[in-house]
Parts: C-alpha cells; structure tokens; sequence
C-alpha cells in the first residue's frame, strides 16, 4: 500500500462496509422470518437501520471518492457495466413476474382437459383511466430527467438540470401517489383482496415490485437532485445521475409492459 | 512482473489481521476467503451425507429414528424418522449448489485467479467484492440456521429437496423454510454481485493489448459464467420470493385452491436450474483446460473452439430447462424441443472433451496431482455426460425419472466433474497461493482414494436406478440391498480422502516445502499468475504487464 500504482483503477482502501451490510443483512432476514412468525418485529427493522446506514455511509464514500479524484475516465466506463449489468439482473427478476402473469392469462388452470380447476375471480382495472394517466405521469417523468440529462451534458446549463430533476422527482412521487390511490380504491372500495387467488398474487406482486422500484428510483433521482445542488456533476463526469436516469427509464419500460400487458391486454382477455 | 520484482517476499504487511480478513478489498485474500469457507461448507454437506448412506447401507432403518438420531447401531427399537431423512437431503442439496461449489470456483478461484489471468491490479469494485463474500457468509448462516429452526413435522429443519418445489414447500410447517428461503436470496444476490463484479473487471480491465480471444480459458469459463448467474439467479429471487408470498401471506401463485399452478414452480426453478448447472461446471472446464496444457507441455488445443464452445453451452443453457420435467405432463411437442435442445448440448461439451484429448495427443504429459485430478475429471465427467444424453430422451426418462440413475448422473458431473475440477485447481495453485507445496505423495493416495471412493459410490447407483429404486426414500426393500452396501463403502472411502485432504491441506501450510520459483510446473503454465512470486505480494501489477509478459504466441 506504501507504494504508488502506475494505472488509472480505483484500488480501494479496506472497508468495514461489507461486513457491517452482510451482518444488517442477516439480521433483517432472520428478523423478518421472526415478525412473519408473530415472534417479534424489532429484529427486523435493527437489521433494516443496518443496512440503510450501510447503503448510506456506501454511497457517501463513493460520492467522496469521486470529488477527489478516484473515478478516473476507465473507472467511470467500469462503473457504467456495472450499473447496466445491474439493470439488467432486474429485468431478469421482474421476467419470473411476467412469466406468472403470461402463463395464467394465456393457459388458466380451468383450461386444462380434465381439471377441477375453477376460474378464479378476475377482476379489470379500466386501462383507460388511472392506469392511462400513470403511463403518462411516467413517461413524463422520463422526459424530464432526460431533458436534465440533455442539459447537463449539451449545454451545462445547472438551472435547467435541477429544474428538470425536480420535475421528474415530482412526477416520480405524483406516480406513487395515484398507484397507492388505485391500490386503496381496490382494496378498500372494489373488494379486491391482496392475496387470496392467482389473479389477485399475479396483479399485486408485479405492480408492486414495480412500484417499490419507482420508489428507489425516485430516492435515486432525489439524491442526484440534491448533488446537483451542491455542485456535483460535470459533462464529463456524472456516471451517479447516469445511473439514475438509466434505472428509471428502465422503471417506465418496465411500467410500459405491466400497462400494456397486465392492464390493456389483461382487460381484453381476461 | 515489474512490481513483484520490486516488492517481492520482504515487503512486510502491515495490515492488521481484522483488516487484512475482515475488511479487505484485496482479490486475493477475498478468494481464500471464498476457498475457506466453502470448504467449511462443503465438510458440514458432506457429512450429511455420510450419515445418509450410513442409514442406506442395511434395508430397514437403523439410524435415523424418531427416539433419537443414532451413530451406533443398536438393538433398541426404531421407529423411522423420515423428516430427519429429508432435512438431510435437503441440506445437502442446498448447501452443495448455492454454498459449496459455486463459492468455491466461482468465487474462490475465480476471485483469485480470473484478475491475475487478465493483468488486472484488482476487480472493477474491491469494495462490492468483499460484499459478495460477506453476503455469501449471511447466506450460509441463514441456510446453517434454517436446518436447526423449527420446521416440518413439529421437529427441525425442512424436509422438501433442495428444488424446494410447492406444495412441499408451501406446507411446510414453521420458520425454517422461511430462512432457507432467505438463504436463497442472499446466497443469490452475492453470486449477482459477484457476476457484475466479474464481467465488469473482465472488460474493463485487460492487460494492454489482451484482445477477448487472447484471454486465458479460465478466465472466459468465468465470464461467461457470470452471465449465468447475471440473468437466472433473478429468475430464481422471483420464484422464491412467490413461495413466500404463498407461505406467509396468503397468496396463490402455486396453489390449486386459488388457480395457482404448482408446475408453474417448476419452469422458473428450471428456468435457473439448468443455467445453474453449467454455473457449477463451466469454471471447471476453465481450470482443466491449464491443468492439462501444462502437464501435457503443450498449449492447450483448439483454444477458439474451446471459447466457442464455452459460450454456446452457456448460451444452450438457457433454453433446455423443462427436461428436468418430462414427467408434468407437458406437450409432446414441448418434450421434443426440450430432448432436441438437450441434445445439442452434447457437441459443443464434445468439442472440449475432444480438445482436451487432442491436448494430451503427443504430449510429454506427467502425472502430477492436478494432473490426476484431470484425468479423473474428464472421465467422470464423460460418464456423467452420457448418461446425460441417455437422460435427455423423454421416453427413456419416464423409466428413469427420480431413480438412482439420475442421482448417479449429477453426481458424476457434478460431485465428481465440479469437485474433481475444485481438487485439481487447488492442487495446482496450491503453491502459487499459499507460497507452500503440498506433498506430491499424499496428494496421489487423496486422488486414488477419491477416485475409487467416488466410482464405488455412484457407479453402483445406475444399476439401481436400473433396477427401479426411486430417489429421497429413507429405506429400500432387499432386493437393492448389495448395491447399496457397496455404494455406501464407497461413500465413507470418499469421506475419508476427504479428510485426508484437509490434513494434506494444513501440513502443507504449516510444514510444506517453501516455493522460490515464480512457476514451479513448467513453462507450459503461461498465463500471468505464473509471473508472479508465490505467494503474489498484496497489490499486484500496479505497473500493468506488458504485453510479452503473457502473449506466447501460440496463434489462433
């Protein structure tokens, strides 16, 4: 360590991080498997305080390493693979959802020659009303950060970075809210259950991975929004909002399929 | 090269023991970290099934009673304990796939070795690396934890298999389903890191000048593996993360009563299953590859062909899933694609297993321990690899489906393919990590005894599938009794080679003869590590290598 390296990677002192996120992470589990029992919630959500302030202290460092210096112009190429290549291991879970939802629309269980199965209850969200507003909500939301991307990197121009960010931040929470609106007006008003039967399983649990990940993205895109702020972020060197912006156009392309296929092409087939 | 030279053995480490083992960023020490506790695993597995082909050796039950768990036989009465039985398959099952043999290759060797191959000072994200290795620890805490949690039949554990299939899984009782479950998911999301971590260092990172098809075979077997496990091990989160949905609140994706389909499972599970297998395998083939061009003293044959035929198996790997499942109840159409699929398989596995041969073809090849591991390897493995091909017909499967032939058949490629490839690249890097040689005489008795222990166990095993005796059952009539009693020698003459490893293992850390050489096998082991002192110093290639440092030329 006592001496100096002759090449542009980003070789890292030893960190504490790791070990603390693992330890969080093992108590959050086993918490959880405690809380899902009735045993006790407080296990779960110590380990929850752990790896937050984990990913917190995490992402600060990083955030630290680049303002000194460290994420030289190859470091920043490997830390773009890395964050596509983590983009791409979430299309590959929200494809086992997609998997559920496709084999039951097209070969319900009650189709089967022979079967006992019965139709379970199918219920259609009219695609033309919130779900439409949401898609747009979303992709508008898209536009923006896109925009505050264009700004940034074309003209440098900060004020319309942050302004874009903001709307794309706001846009990102509206979404939220009308998804938790729709969820309560089923739930509460249209007896649908969460839980129960397929469709029930196959709607809650893909619009819901969905919607937990519009919720990282906006945390993302906030932590961006306030960097920006602070100064952060060149033309040159920006991979953390680059990230933001790519996993949430990766939560509307996401959104498209769920609107396409679980709601316009669900309410005709099902 | 540069480096080393300069730094060499004297270079003190200053680093403390906690932050040196508990905080590093470093490859290296991450990757024995990796080799460690895999191997901790790996002995808890093993035992495991030490104990079940224990109980297997007579008809009747003997050991696994509900008045106890016994170790002695005795002439007390014995009531059958068939959970226990279960719990014990089971954790085999899920600790040897997601804790043993992929930590092991893919993160130890892989760790250690696939940076090292390329020229690279370290991996793209030394930080995120050690996360992998951490989460891999709170994987197999949760999995350890999950077997003595209350579970299934009011006693420990869960007894469902390790493809944890519904309504098994969804019914069994109590919370230790829920750790596995867990364990799964952390077990995965360590693998996914470490797979971004891999590919990302195996782009970024090449020495200058090393084109993708001038990279070592090792380090591509590692590559393309990390792509596996990038795109299944999310498939697999989804899949499990529905089982819990299931178990815990109410939901219905498997279950009947609510329209559910429990084949559903299935497909996702194989959807990651297969891929999984060739995660367990293809870094096997990457280590055998240098093991056999360097004690044959010839460059290994058809190194094109070989990446080629590494991708298209990973690529295959893919699209052939629902041939675990012939018997559902699928489409004949869909079981003909499945069988076709399978099949190809097999040229692409034929290009290298012909390769390697080609290899040796007129070489002056010695018989060293990795050597022997090789050989052993590429033998089991064409065993297991025809069977494989026998198993991949949907007719000929009905017979087979859940006997003995097919526990015969992944044992060979795997057991015996994956951890013939572990030994032999542990006994060839040996040295180049430990800066210790193991010794050569020991290490021969370790692969003889394995090798017999391993063939008397799982050989014995096709006869009785032949025969008709179904897998995951605690007993068996008379009929199968003298296979069994065979098998089961076999199965404590491998238990015993494997001890006998972990002693060999420790003598040579402690009395085994110091390496002064940088390659101590010949000049045939051309790739980077060999460049290196033995042990490398903590940073390595922080003057990146020169391109003659590695390029020998041998054109493609």
């Amino acid at each position: 360590m006592a001496h100096a390296k002759n090449h542009d990677y980003h070789i890292l002192p030893p960190s504490v991080l790791p070990l603390l996120g693992a330890i969080g992470g093992f108590i959050m589990l086993f918490g959880a498997v405690l809380w899902m029992h009735d045993i006790t919630p407080y296990m779960f959500w110590i380990g929850l305080v752990l790896v937050l302030y984990t990913m917190f202290d995490w992402w600060s460092k990083v955030v630290v390493e680049s303002r000194v210096g460290d994420h030289t112009a190859v470091v920043r190429i490997g830390l773009r693979y890395g964050f596509i290549l983590f983009v791409m291991s979430e299309i590959m879970f929200f494809f086992a959802w997609f998997w559920s939802f496709f084999k039951h629309a097209m070969y319900p269980m009650q189709d089967y020659i022979g079967t006992e199965y019965v139709q379970p209850n199918i219920h259609v969200v009219d695609a033309f009303h919130l779900p439409l507003i949401n898609t747009v909500v979303l992709l508008l939301s898209g536009c923006a950060v896109t925009w505050a991307h264009h700004a940034l990197v074309h003209e440098n121009d900060r004020k319309a970075l942050i302004q874009g960010l903001a709307i794309g931040i706001i846009l990102g929470i509206a979404f939220t809210a009308l998804q938790a609106f729709e969820y309560y007006e089923l739930l509460a008003h249209e007896g649908w259950k969460f839980g129960d039967d397929i469709f029930y399983s196959n709607f809650f649990m893909a619009t819901g991975f969905h919607g937990f990940h519009v919720l990282i993205g906006t945390v993302f895109l906030t932590v961006c929004l306030l960097r920006a702020m602070k100064g952060d972020f060149t033309p040159e060197q920006h991979v953390g909002f680059e990230a933001a912006a790519w996993y949430w156009h990766f939560v509307d392309v996401v959104w498209l399929f769920l609107f396409f296929a679980v709601y316009l092409w669900g309410q005709s087939v099902l | 090269m540069a480096d080393a030279a300069i730094h060499g053995h004297e270079h003190e480490d200053e680093r403390g023991f906690f932050t040196r083992w508990f905080m590093s960023t470093n490859h290296k020490d991450i990757g024995l970290l990796y080799l460690i506790v895999s191997a901790l695993a790996g002995l808890i597995s093993v035992t495991l099934t030490v104990y079940m082909r224990l109980e297997l050796m007579e008809p009747g039950v003997q050991y696994m009673c509900l008045e106890g768990a016994r170790f002695l036989a005795s002439d007390e009465v014995c009531t059958p304990n068939g959970h226990l039985w279960n719990v014990m398959i089971t954790y085999h099952g899920v600790l040897m796939m997601f804790f043993v043999v992929i930590p092991a290759l893919f993160g130890g060797f892989g760790n250690y070795f696939m940076p090292l191959q390329i020229g690279a000072p370290d991996m793209a994200f030394p930080r995120m690396n050690n996360l992998s290795f951490w989460l891999y620890v709170a994987g197999t805490s949760l999995g350890v934890a999950s077997m003595v949690t209350p579970g299934g039949n009011d006693q420990l554990g869960s007894g469902v298999g390790w493809v944890l299939y519904p309504p098994l899984s969804t019914s069994e009782g109590g919370m230790s389903m829920d750790l596995a479950i867990f364990a799964v998911h952390v077990s995965g999301a360590s693998s996914i890191l470490g797979a971004i971590n891999m590919i990302t260092t195996f782009l970024n990172m090449r020495a200058p000048g090393m084109t993708l098809f001038k990279v070592p075979l090792f380090s591509w077997s590692i590559f393309v593996t990390s792509w596996l496990i990038l795109l299944s091990l999310p498939v697999l989160a989804g899949a499990i993360t529905m089982l819990l949905m299931d178990r815990n609140f109410g939901f219905a994706f498997f279950d009947p009563a609510g329209g559910g389909d429990p084949i559903l499972y299935q497909h996702i599970l194989w959807f990651f299953g297969h891929p999984e297998v060739y995660i367990v395998i293809l870094p096997g083939f990457g280590i055998i590859s240098h093991v056999i061009a360097t004690f044959s003293r010839k460059p290994v044959f058809g190194y094109l062909p070989m990446v080629w035929a590494i991708i298209a198996i990973g690529a295959l790997g893919f699209v052939v899933w629902a041939h675990h499942m012939y018997t559902v109840g699928m489409s004949l159409n869909q079981q003909a694609y499945f069988m076709l699929a399978t099949m190809v398989i097999a040229v692409p596995t034929g290009v290298k297993v012909f390769s390697w041969i080609a290899t040796m073809w007129g070489g002056s090849i010695e018989f060293k321990t990795p050597m022997l591991f090789a050989f052993g390897f590429l033998f089991l493995f064409t065993v297991g690899g025809v069977t494989g091909v026998v198993l991949s017909q949907a007719g000929v499967d009905r017979a087979y489906h859940d006997t003995y032939y097919v526990v015969a058949h992944f044992h060979y490629v795997m057991s015996l393919g994956a951890v013939f490839a572990i030994f032999a690249g542990m006994y060839f890097y040996f040295g180049k990590m430990t800066g210790r040689q193991y010794s050569e005489f020991w290490g021969k008795i370790h692969f003889w005894m394995f090798f017999i222990g391993a063939n008397l166990t799982f050989f014995p095993q096709h006869f009785l599938g032949r025969q008709g005796m179904p897998r995951r059952y605690i007993d068996y009539p008379e009929a199968f009794a003298y296979w069994n009693k065979i098998s089961s020698y076999g199965a404590f003459i491998s238990f015993a080679s494997f001890l006998l490893f972990f002693g060999i293992v420790f003598y040579a850390l402690f009395r085994g003869a110091r390496i002064t050489q940088n390659n101590y096998w010949n000049e045939y082991a051309d790739t980077l590590e060999w460049t290196l002192p033995s042990p490398p110093p903590e940073h390595t290639f922080e003057i990146l290598p020169k391109q003659e440092d590695w390029d020998k030329g041998p054109a493609h």
